[in-house]
């Protein structure tokens, strides 16, 4: 699984993006989310307040129940802010 | 015209330029709306970095211009972000919408700018002059402007 990070996540991960293999019990965002945060203390600082992350599959926005498998394409990021 | 025309970049634009772009040689547009968002000067900023998703962000422009051209009857539309440094004053994002009769070229123009706000993933961080630098935080407001296309306003 591909996984890519933005903003202060990127910065706290220290990755702007990795691959990893997904565990089995991983099925969907918010439990990809409690998986990461046991990866690094950088990992786990992103991924504190998983209140404040957003995250997109397969480059669609994406809710915490949204289901994820071995291929896609994950990323993870805070509320948007542009325009 | 064949759609919006949606471009993410780091170079500046000219709406005097893509305004022309847009209307030139067309006899069916009877108004054209626009709005430039600018880089404000807030706290002693120096600098806004926009960062965006290669990809998705494109691909959120696109689905959120294509909603508008079904809503509206637009005849032409232009949304340009830009990502990397801008400094205090320069402009960051231009919606150009255009249609025979104002009122479709001034709701489409507002209901892009409300969504552009809060579906595309862009992130603006904020650097000032002393060195200091935060990630800007998403505003409840911005939330309640896109939400209000949404209960069929």
């Amino acid at each position: 699984m591909k996984l890519l990070y933005f903003a202060w996540v990127r910065q706290k991960v220290g990755l702007a993006e990795e691959e990893i293999g997904l565990p089995e019990d991983v099925r969907d965002v918010a439990g990809l989310v409690a998986f990461l945060a046991t990866r690094s203390p950088g990992h786990a600082a992103a991924f504190a307040d998983p209140r404040q992350i957003r995250a997109a599959v397969n480059q669609d926005f994406a809710k915490p129940d949204q289901a994820v498998a071995a291929g896609d394409e994950v990323a993870f990021f805070p509320p948007v802010t542009g325009g | 015209m064949a759609g919006p025309d949606i471009r993410v970049q780091e170079a500046p634009f000219d709406l005097g330029a893509e305004s022309a772009a847009l209307s030139q040689g067309r006899t069916d547009i009877g108004g054209l709306a626009s709005f430039v968002g600018l880089c404000r000067a807030d706290d002693g900023l120096a600098a806004l970095v926009l960062e965006h998703y290669p990809g998705m962000t494109e691909r959120a422009l696109e689905k959120i211009a294509a909603e508008a051209w079904a809503r509206w009857p637009l005849t032409g539309c232009t949304v340009i972000h830009r990502v990397g440094r801008l400094v205090p004053g320069a402009p960051i994002v231009l919606v150009l919408t255009a249609s025979a009769h104002r009122a479709a070229a001034l709701e489409a123009c507002a209901f892009l700018i409300d969504w552009l706000k809060t579906s595309a993933p862009f992130w603006k961080r904020e650097e000032f002059a002393d060195g200091r630098e935060r990630w800007v935080e998403a505003k409840a407001s911005d939330d309640a402007a896109a939400a209000r296309w949404a209960s069929g306003a």
